[in-house]
């Protein structure tokens, strides 16, 4: 064991050895990460995957700070099971511009990522308040404080900005009407709601909460999970051309 | 300082490396064979499995892999395996009329297993896991149909959906008597108390309730008030409720009104999903 | 090296420039107070301005005194710091059964949901990562931080470098801790498993990270002994690995300099990707590089044997610190990540299997021709049955990252089982072991108050980290069963909330588990505490051990 001798110089070194370990942990990671941003075939060509409106960001926010993401999913695995149960197998690209990602890495709860225009809004409203009262068996914690708090939406052009700097295709023209855009997604008749659908032509737009007369947390997550996974359309999903 | 005194461990009889840190020293064993075998064979294994399927990232691609199989090759396999073994009966309850179907014991009781897993995890949520309902949600077992408890009737309302985004939906809104300014309250009070008299002879209705009724609700509830299923209008003389649980709630209801949404599923779910749908929800005891 | 056999003073000018330092920091922190949106930040930035300020205070009025308590220097000649590391047992305790505490709220929610009692922060949600960062960071954060201050110290036969720098270390961890647990409860996360804490935390942490590093590693330029000791390659992987690691997956643009939330860098595949090479690192890096860095000096200390095999330390260390990095993937098999990293994962991770099993060889063969101290010893039975954890651990754990087995596995239960096998069985064990070998050494007492409440500790503990586990094994493996489980018709059996109903028998189970590690926990903290007392319960305790922790005790 000659080679092993050696090793007293790593033990006699402090900065040999720090230097060794920087290298071997290095490599790996390198190796694995750096690819994803290069090789073109990492995220699958498809339409319809478009930037979040500044109601859903913000409904997603919310999403993050409950912590839904520590008992719901958001990617449907390539099994069978999976596909049967929740739709078509998730994509990379229907992730693309989430900063960070939800996929989530337990199931207390259902997997998420088509339940968009799944259920009513009505539906959504009665199970955030108290899940029990539709789901008896569910062990999902109630959240009635949502619809009783004003959203704070002062700051989504702030939050829309962010994500234009970090890489999301926002326009300027996006940032500059974020908080009117977040207020026209609540109200069909509204003066913004034209300028708004062109902004965001697949957008979802109505009083998600049931009242009209407050702009709620709720009308945000709803809002958000209304549009989960209703991006793509599958069936003119071409599989061949994105096997990887 | 300790200078490197190597001496031999009384109990193992080997050697240590001479350095002592704190009191411990260190002993000079080699290695266990069966460790060094074992973390080579996982090498060996961890080297062919790279060499078979895709494995290292390289300049403009990846390494494809001997089988060049991915994840989503397989699944497609074992789906279009699935799909080909089941395809003479999936095609004929695509094709084959719903009543045809039910008629046909094998295919009826295909479609009635897949209807029931279907619903497990789309409509029980709303419906209830018996599909017995909720205020809102309409109980599926009763023969007390809101639209119609036909194959065909239930077949569309699951397609479609009711008040959806699709544009086929079933459709048809009760207006808010009240915030729409259409009654006054105690005309409201009347009217309610007409409706309650329908199902409860020990409650005697005024005549004015009677005329309100006839002006205003019969269009949809029927001069009866036994609903008329083209509107979706539901019976009211029957103990079977959506949303009625006593008399304020269903004084709230004439005056705000409710809109009850059912999602579409047609787009979603397939059609032979779907029709597995209708010949479940039929044979749950309200089919007609 | 004469300055190490000085009693330690601290410099003017260092004080003078940390109080600059802090002074800065108030300021800072007063603008963002003064500016910000977010009740919660504002919130934090008194917290901070209060820490600082007491900072100031102490460095005027301890100054020159600051670690006073320990001029007797020991018999070599060498003022220890030993008063760091008291303060980081105590530390230790405290955030531990707090974590314990708030993990067994989490299984009695899972179990009968009415206990979320529908608030912001008694929800699950929010309380989730509260536990998972108590118990790592916070718990196991402060066993290695005091451990590491500890053992760097007596294998290198030097004082702990710098007179204030290991106290901002060690105040500045638990500032990072207050500030990320009360971020969870007034929701303030980033969602990034393991790297919650939003950015003007993570910052805080980087700089509180990179003085540990500096202080750790001029400790070690102070060395007697010409070799720096196996314990010690662990210790510095550790801390350089975790600073690397939260750096990249902590990349982040706040939205503003005033507010809470910002974007992390990367998105989608790439982002879980990166999240998930951090996530298994802080695995492989905090939870089992930094612990095997403790077993390697109390193991052999209890034990009073040599370590078994200096080569498997070469080569174990060397593979399992290479190899780790690669295994992320394995948390993602089957997702949107493309087949090839997913392969590499995987293939990395069973190629692990023997680099982790060579520390669990060293550990529990160490033990050879002192076997018959387990009787005797329940500490050392503690070190024992933490390294066999281990074992079984990182067994389960390459396993686990087969992509069929995964397939099954993942999203259920049953990684919550393996989990908690390494985070109770091996974490939590190795750290006790070090506990109740650290408190008789730091104040100087005989032994502990009682070995038989250690006993009664390990058993109580043991019987329930084996209900925590089984449970969810078998909660975890029926779920994965259920979920994909098929009639003969070829339609899914189960909907999904039966599943959910179909868990509730083994959540109780799991809970009442959980309450006996907490039982078990405090009849240690007790027992430490009485130790620290300087009582003893009067019972006879065996000669080898008593001769083991006198000697320590006196500093040798
Ligand atoms: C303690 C775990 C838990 C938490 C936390 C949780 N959920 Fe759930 N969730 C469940 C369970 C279990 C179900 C399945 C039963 C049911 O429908 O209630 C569920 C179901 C759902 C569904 C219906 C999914 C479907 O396809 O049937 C939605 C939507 C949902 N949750 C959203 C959320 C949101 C949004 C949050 C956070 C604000 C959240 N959940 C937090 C456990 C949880
Ligand atoms: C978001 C909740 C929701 C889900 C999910 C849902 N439904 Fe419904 N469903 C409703 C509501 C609400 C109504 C009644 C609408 C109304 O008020 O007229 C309804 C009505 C129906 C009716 C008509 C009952 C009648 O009396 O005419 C049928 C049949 C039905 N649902 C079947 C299904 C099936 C099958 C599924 C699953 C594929 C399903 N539903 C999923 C909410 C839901
Ligand atoms: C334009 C059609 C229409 C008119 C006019 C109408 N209704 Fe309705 N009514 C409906 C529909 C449709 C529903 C079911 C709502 C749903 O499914 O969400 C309903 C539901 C109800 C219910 C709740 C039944 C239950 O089972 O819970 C009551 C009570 C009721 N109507 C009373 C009245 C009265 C009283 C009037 C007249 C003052 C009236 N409706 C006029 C269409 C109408
Ligand atoms: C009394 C002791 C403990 C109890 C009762 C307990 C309970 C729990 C519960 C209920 C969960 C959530 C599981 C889920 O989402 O389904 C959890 C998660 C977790 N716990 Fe504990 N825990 C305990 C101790 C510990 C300790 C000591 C550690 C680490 C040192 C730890 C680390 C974790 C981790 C890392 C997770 C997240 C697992 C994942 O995301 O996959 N726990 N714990
Ligand atoms: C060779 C060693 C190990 C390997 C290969 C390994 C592998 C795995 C795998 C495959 C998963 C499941 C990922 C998923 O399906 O989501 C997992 C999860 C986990 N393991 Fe290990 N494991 C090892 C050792 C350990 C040890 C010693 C601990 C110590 C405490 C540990 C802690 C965890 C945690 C906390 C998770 C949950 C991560 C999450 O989803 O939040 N593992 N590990
Ligand atoms: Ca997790
Ligand atoms: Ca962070
Ligand atoms: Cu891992």
């Amino acid at each position: 064991m000659k080679l092993l001798n050696k090793h007293a110089v790593f033990e006699k070194n402090s900065i040999l050895l720090l230097v060794g370990i920087l290298i071997m942990v290095s490599i790996g990671g390198l190796v694995e990460i750096v690819p994803l941003f290069y090789l073109e075939n990492t995220i699958e060509k498809v339409e319809g995957v478009r930037p979040y409106t500044p109601l859903e960001l913000a409904g997603r926010n919310i999403y993050i700070r409950e912590g839904c993401y520590t008992c719901h999913s958001q990617m449907i695995r390539s099994t069978r099971d999976e596909v049967e149960r929740y739709g078509h197998y998730s994509l990379a690209a229907e992730s693309m511009y989430d900063h960070p990602f939800l996929w989530g890495s337990k199931r207390n709860g259902p997997d998420l990522a088509r339940v968009g225009n799944k259920y009513s809004d009505d539906w959504h409203r009665e199970h955030l308040k108290a899940p029990s009262s539709v789901v008896p068996e569910t062990i999902m914690p109630g959240y009635p404080f949502l619809a009783e708090t004003k959203l704070a939406y002062e700051n989504i052009g702030l939050d829309i900005k962010t994500n234009q700097m970090i890489g999301v295709p926002y326009t300027d023209e996006q940032v500059e009407n974020a908080v009117e855009d977040l207020k026209a997604q609540l109200d069909e008749n509204s003066d913004g709601y034209d300028a708004f659908m062109e902004r965001y032509p697949s957008a979802q737009v109505r009083d998600f909460d049931g009242n009209p007369r407050e702009i709620t947390e709720l009308d945000a997550l709803i809002a958000y999970l209304q549009m989960l996974g209703t991006l793509v359309d599958f069936s003119i999903y071409d599989e061949s051309e994105n096997n990887r | 300082m300790s200078d490197l005194k190597k001496e031999i461990d009384d109990v193992s009889g080997v050697d240590t490396t001479g350095h002592e840190w704190d009191g411990i020293k260190e002993l000079n064993t080699p290695m266990p064979r069966w460790w060094v075998y074992t973390f080579i064979v996982t090498c060996i294994w961890a080297f062919i499995y790279q060499f078979l399927y895709p494995s290292w990232p390289l300049i403009t691609d990846y390494y494809e892999g001997y089988f060049a199989e991915t994840n989503r090759d397989r699944l497609n396999d074992e789906l279009d395996n699935v799909a080909q073994q089941r395809s003479v009966t999936l095609d004929k309850i695509r094709s084959m009329d719903l009543e045809t179907i039910r008629n046909d014991n094998a295919l009826n009781t295909f479609a009635l297993a897949g209807g029931k897993a279907a619903f497990g995890d789309n409509c029980a949520p709303c419906h209830g896991t018996g599909a017995a309902g909720f205020t809102g949600y309409p109980n599926l077992n009763d023969d007390d149909w809101l639209w119609g408890g036909t194959l065909e009737d239930i077949y569309t309302t699951i397609s479609f959906g009711i008040r959806s985004t699709h544009e086929e939906t079933r459709v048809n809104d009760m207006p808010a008597f009240l915030r729409d300014e259409l009654l006054t309250k105690s005309e409201i009070e009347d009217v309610v108390t007409y409706v309650q008299s329908l199902s409860d002879s020990t409650i005697t209705a005024t005549e004015s309730g009677r005329i309100l009724f006839a002006d205003n609700c019969a269009l949809c509830h029927g001069e009866d008030g036994k609903g008329l299923r083209e509107f979706g209008a539901p019976n009211l003389t029957d103990a079977i409720t959506l949303y009625v649980t006593d008399r304020d709630s269903m004084i709230d209801i004439v005056s705000n009104s409710r809109k009850g949404v059912m999602p579409t599923w047609s787009g979603r779910l397939d059609e032979a999903t779907i029709k597995s749908l209708a010949l479940y929800i039929h044979s749950l005891g309200g089919g007609e | 090296m004469t300055y190490q056999n000085n009693p330690p003073v601290v410099s003017r000018l260092s004080q003078s420039i940390t109080t600059i330092c802090l002074a800065v920091g108030i300021i800072l922190a007063l603008l963002i107070a003064g500016k910000t949106s977010s009740a919660a930040m504002q919130f934090h930035a008194f917290i901070l301005i209060a820490t600082f300020f007491a900072g100031i205070v102490a460095l005027f009025n301890l100054g020159g005194r600051i670690n006073d308590s320990n001029h007797k220097p020991s018999p070599s000649g060498v003022y220890y710091n030993n008063t760091i590391v008291k303060y980081g047992v105590i530390a230790s305790c405290f955030w531990g059964l707090a974590g314990f505490i708030v993990g067994d709220v989490l299984a009695w929610e899972l179990a009968f949901p009415v206990l979320n009692m529908d608030m912001p922060w008694t929800n699950f949600g929010r309380l989730r990562p509260l536990h998972t960062s108590a118990v790592i960071f916070a718990f196991g954060g402060n066993v290695l931080i005091a451990t590491s201050f500890y053992v760097v110290q007596r294998t290198c036969k030097a004082r702990l470098a710098g007179e204030i720098a290991p106290w901002f270390v060690f105040w500045g961890y638990q500032l990072f801790i207050v500030l990320a647990a009360t971020g969870y409860l007034l929701g303030i996360t980033q969602s990034k498993e393991y790297a919650e804490p939003e950015w003007y935390v993570d910052l805080w942490l980087t700089i509180v990270w990179v003085v540990y590093l500096l202080v750790f590693l001029g400790t070690i330029w102070r060395r007697k002994e010409p070799h720096i000791y196996v314990a010690n390659w662990f210790y510095l992987a550790f801390i350089v690995t975790i600073a690397m690691l939260h750096l990249v997956n902590n990349a982040t643009l706040p939205i503003s300099l005033v507010e809470p939330k910002s974007y992390t860098l990367f998105a989608g595949v790439q982002d879980a990707l990166t999240q998930w090479w951090y996530g298994h690192n802080a695995v492989g890096f905090f939870l089992t590089a930094g612990f095997l860095a403790i077993m390697y000096y109390f193991v052999p200390k209890r034990a009073e044997r040599p370590i078994y095999s200096y080569r498997l330390s070469i080569v174990h260390f060397w593979s399992l610190i290479f190899l780790y990095i690669w295994a992320g993937p394995h948390h993602l098999h089957y997702t949107a990540l493309p087949d090839w990293a997913q392969t590499l994962g995987m293939t990395f991770s069973v190629m692990l299997w023997m680099p982790s099993w060579g520390g669990m060889i060293n550990g529990l063969m160490t033990l050879s021709g002192a076997w018959d101290k387990l009787r005797t010893d329940p500490v050392l039975k503690m070190l024992v049955v933490s390294v066999a954890f281990y074992g079984m651990s990182t067994f389960e754990g390459p396993l686990m990252s087969i992509k069929a087995v995964n397939g099954l596995s993942h999203y259920t239960d049953w990684t919550i089982g393996h989990v908690h096998s390494g985070a109770l069985g091996w974490v939590a064990y190795v750290s006790f072991g070090a506990l109740y070998c650290l408190t008789p050494w730091l104040w100087g007492r005989k032994g502990l108050y009682s070995l038989k409440l250690v006993n009664i500790h390990f058993w109580v503990s043991t019987v329930g980290i084996l209900l925590y586990i089984c449970a969810m094994w078998v909660s975890g493996i029926m779920q994965g069963l259920m979920w994909r489980a098929y009639t003969d018709l070829g339609f899914l059996e189960y909907s999904f909330v039966e599943t959910v109903a179909a868990m509730q028998p083994y959540y109780i189970i799991r809970a009442i588990g959980g309450l006996l590690f907490i039982v078990g926990s405090l009849v240690m903290v007790y027992n430490l505490w009485r130790t620290i007392l300087g009582h003893t319960a009067g019972e006879q305790s065996p000669e080898n051990i008593s001769k083991a922790i006198a000697a320590q005790a006196l500093g040798e």
